[in-house]
């Protein structure tokens, strides 16, 4: 079960706050490029040589059972298709109240992730289970649309009963140094969610540097999300390790900074237990303890979840089964 | 109590035989035990084997087999021909370099993790690249064009540290035979049994008898192969005082000597440096094999600006290093080497705290058996503490600080030695302008502690003299005098 606060911010409160942080007057598009380009940069390769030593990390025996329920207690489970219907989603939400039908001990994912019109039926489906709906929202996955669009668009995801809403930000404003549209997109887009989560997409496949990632992450942050996430999953390359562990660092910094936690979301191409496990260790090492809970972090994932009830099954039989004793959702 | 604990990850120690005793390694045979000492596991303090101790006598007889073996098969081969030995030496130790790691990580002390990802495959790259060279010596652009073609010195005598036993014995034996020298070679007293294991691999690659010979023992075998008329060549690689006594001995002698010796390297942090990844720079230049590395980045010189957020940092970082049992996989830290060499770092470090440094470590238990040193960090350090200015040669990093890039190349230079350095900055042009005006044998910029066989390695000041690795390495073993002068065997 995912406990959630239930604060609203306006888009002027989450102004002021970051006037604050910044420690200016008015929050101009010069002073977030003032803030954003003063971090300090990222070395490329001695960033991918740390997540990959990271990834040498031995995860055996005990450990490895308890990253596997957290791992999976960590799943946002997600199709995201043109192709969904009402039978699929619904489907997916069996899969998600019972996830292995051979071992009821199995923890159940975070969420399940649609597009905003099939909130209402997963919300049905899942009933008072505890596991949220999340919805993509904002034009996903381009984020080509109006302003007006992109709210009608969170606001009609949070009424069908989202509880956690995941936003695309403008990667061409971003990538064009207009700093401050993407802030503001964001604060009007938290002001819309109301109660409900907002997660961050930043597409850092667009993004291609990490100085940019790391700009993305903190310039999210600052406009209140509550969550900084990879990808669509429809842009490759999508989640990697060392631009997870670029967002890890921005988090732990931002807390310091603000006293505020801020959650992570890799999302896209995650698909084995031993990579979830990375993803673990890094959480685990690079932010903290404290980021290792379905509230502080997310993987976007739909197969990865399978991956994870066979290495469990595994773990308490022994022996491998196979792709038929598991059900594909 | 972290969430998230590894449970143990020991690697298996089943994969390696290690004898009971061993002899010595000479004219392609091993000699019966005699007048052995025991190695022992710094982990544990347990004996793993009894080695011999070499005497003058076997000393003779080692660099008569290597006499042999030059004049009459080695220094006459063709370079094609050694070139096949090597690259065979090198697949051989790609085959067995679980084996190696194994044995590597018991008898030094060093995680797994790196005998694993470093000794053993830096070792074979070094066999492998210089197998490359072997038949194409006359166009490494050692010797002035239409003079004679580079030719080599004949029996060399090597003497290596426990720091990097196996890589040490790689830098040293892949060189001399890719330029056809033949070899007397004695790994140190504390870590012989890979060098060991490395005499049968050259029976396993059928490399003639004589051309590698191991011997074992203490210093006085060191001196008294250095010391043998009958080598033409020293290589070295150990402390600054046993480097100056090889430079004394052989003085007025014909023989060539590299040396390569200690260092006090400054890791130099700037105000713009990537800074994340400038910690994992700091960690991997003073923490990299328990700091029991000549190019060490002990001295960490941290623009005053930006210290205490890079103490800060370093601080958090280090409280997830994992020491502990060096079998395990997820050890990051093993341990010293020795009861002498932990002596060593426990009192120079109270000397840098009698003398004002600030201690600091993060919290970690230590096993209660073998030698063990926590990661420690001294603050408040300045250039007249013996912690900046001695090698410790073990897991203790000196803070010190600066103001302007002139004065961090002043501190920097402020040394006996000049073996290595650091810079982190983001700009190009002071990564240039640094390189340029610190005296140090390799500049790392953005990075620490990286090693390829096709970068030449060695020292300024007492750090020593002479090139290990790359073209510049070739240039130590081989001779471009007229060969009237030599009367090598060619």
């Amino acid at each position: 079960m995912v406990t959630v606060s239930t604060t609203t911010h306006t888009a002027q409160d989450l102004t002021a706050q970051a006037r604050d942080v910044l420690g200016v007057s008015r929050l101009t598009n010069h002073a977030l490029t003032s803030w954003l380009h003063g971090l300090p940069g990222v070395d490329q390769v001695g960033c991918e040589a740390r997540a990959a030593s990271l990834g040498t990390r031995s995860i055996k025996t005990t450990s490895k059972a308890w990253a596997i329920d957290t791992a999976i207690g960590m799943i946002d489970l997600t199709t995201l298709e043109g192709s969904d219907t009402v039978g699929k989603v619904r489907s997916l939400c069996a899969k998600a109240l019972v996830p292995d039908p051979l071992d009821p001990t199995t923890p159940r994912p975070a969420a399940i992730c649609v597009y905003g019109d099939m909130v209402a039926t997963a919300k049905a489906a899942l009933g008072d289970s505890g596991i949220h709906v999340a919805a993509v929202a904002t034009a996903f996955p381009s984020g080509r649309a109006s302003m007006p669009v992109k709210l009608a668009d969170t606001r009609d995801a949070v009424e069908a009963g989202a509880d956690e809403i995941d936003m695309v930000i403008d990667r061409g404003a971003f990538l064009s140094g207009d700093y401050l549209t993407v802030f503001n997109q964001i604060a009007e887009v938290k002001q819309a969610c109301g109660t409900a989560h907002l997660k961050v997409i930043m597409e850092t496949g667009e993004l291609v540097t990490y100085d940019n990632v790391r700009r993305a992450s903190y310039l999210s942050m600052l406009a209140g999300g509550d969550f900084i996430k990879t990808s669509t999953g429809k842009v490759q390359p999508a989640a990697t390790l060392p631009v997870t562990l670029i967002m890890l660092e921005a988090v732990r910094d931002w807390r310091d900074l603000t006293g505020s936690q801020v959650g992570v979301k890799p999302a896209g191409g995650i698909k084995t237990t031993k990579d979830a496990i990375k993803y673990l260790v890094m959480v685990s090492e690079i932010a903290g303890d404290d980021w290792l809970a379905p509230e502080w972090f997310r993987f976007g994932a739909s197969s990865l979840l399978n991956d994870l009830i066979l290495q469990r099954q595994k773990l308490a039989t022994g022996a491998y089964s196979g792709a038929d004793y598991v059900t594909i959702d | 109590m972290p969430k998230f604990e590894y449970a143990p990850a020991p690697e298996s120690r089943a994969i390696v035989t290690i004898e009971k005793s061993y002899g010595l390694f000479i004219d392609g045979v091993f000699t019966r035990p005699k007048a052995t000492f025991p190695t022992v596991n710094p982990a544990d303090e347990t004996v793993l084997a009894e080695v011999s101790q070499a005497g003058p006598k076997d000393v003779d007889k080692a660099v008569a087999a290597a006499r042999r073996a030059y004049e009459g098969v080695w220094g006459r081969m063709s370079g094609a021909e050694r070139g096949k030995y090597l690259f065979r030496i090198a697949r051989i130790l790609q085959e067995r370099a679980r084996e190696f790691a194994v044995l590597e990580t018991l008898d030094n002390g060093k995680p797994i993790k790196e005998t694993r990802d470093v000794d053993v495959p830096v070792a074979a790259a070094h066999f492998f690249y210089h197998a490359g060279w072997a038949d194409k010596l006359e166009y490494a652009g050692l010797s002035a064009s239409g003079a004679d073609v580079p030719r080599p010195h004949g029996v060399v005598g090597q003497v290596i540290p426990w720091n990097f036993p196996l890589l040490m014995l790689a830098w040293k034996i892949a060189p001399a035979l890719a330029t056809g020298n033949t070899v007397v070679l004695k790994p140190a007293e504390t870590t012989p049994l890979s060098a060991l294991l490395f005499a049968e691999v050259c029976q396993q690659a059928e490399l003639p008898a004589g051309v590698v010979n191991i011997i074992t023992g203490d210093g006085r075998t060191g001196q008294a192969l250095v010391e043998h008329p009958d080598v033409d060549k020293i290589a070295f690689t150990g402390s600054t005082d046993v480097g100056k006594a090889i430079a004394r001995s052989i003085a007025g002698t014909s023989k060539k000597a590299t040396l390569e010796l200690g260092g006090k390297a400054a890791n130099i942090v700037f105000d713009d440096a990537p800074l994340d990844q400038a910690v994992e720079g700091i960690v991997n230049g003073i923490f990299f094999n328990q700091g029991q590395v000549c190019c060490a980045g002990s001295r960490l010189l941290v623009q005053e600006n930006v210290h205490d957020q890079v103490v800060a940092k370093l601080k958090r970082r280090l409280g997830t290093l994992r020491v502990g049992d060096p079998m395990d996989k997820n050890s990051d830290l093993g341990a010293i080497n020795s009861q002498a060499q932990l002596d060593r770092i426990t009192s120079l470090v109270e000397a840098g705290v009698a003398q004002g440094a600030e201690r600091w470590s993060p919290e970690c238990t230590l096993p209660t058996k073998g030698y063990w040193f926590p990661p420690t960090v001294l603050t408040g350090v300045s250039q007249t503490h013996r912690v900046a200015t001695e090698e410790i040669f073990g897991p203790v990093l000196s803070v010190l600080t600066f103001r302007t890039p002139q004065e961090a190349v002043a501190k920097a230079n402020n040394s006996a030695y000049g073996l290595s350095a650091g810079v982190w900055t983001e700009k190009g042009s002071r990564i240039l302008w640094m390189a340029d005006q610190l005296k140090a044998g390799v500049v790392w910029a953005n990075t620490f502690n990286r090693f390829d066989p096709t970068s030449p390695f060695g020292g300024y000041k007492e750090s020593g003299y002479g090139r290990e690795g790359g073209r510049h390495g070739l240039e130590a073993y081989v001779t471009t005098a007229p060969s009237t002068l030599t009367g090598a065997a060619r």
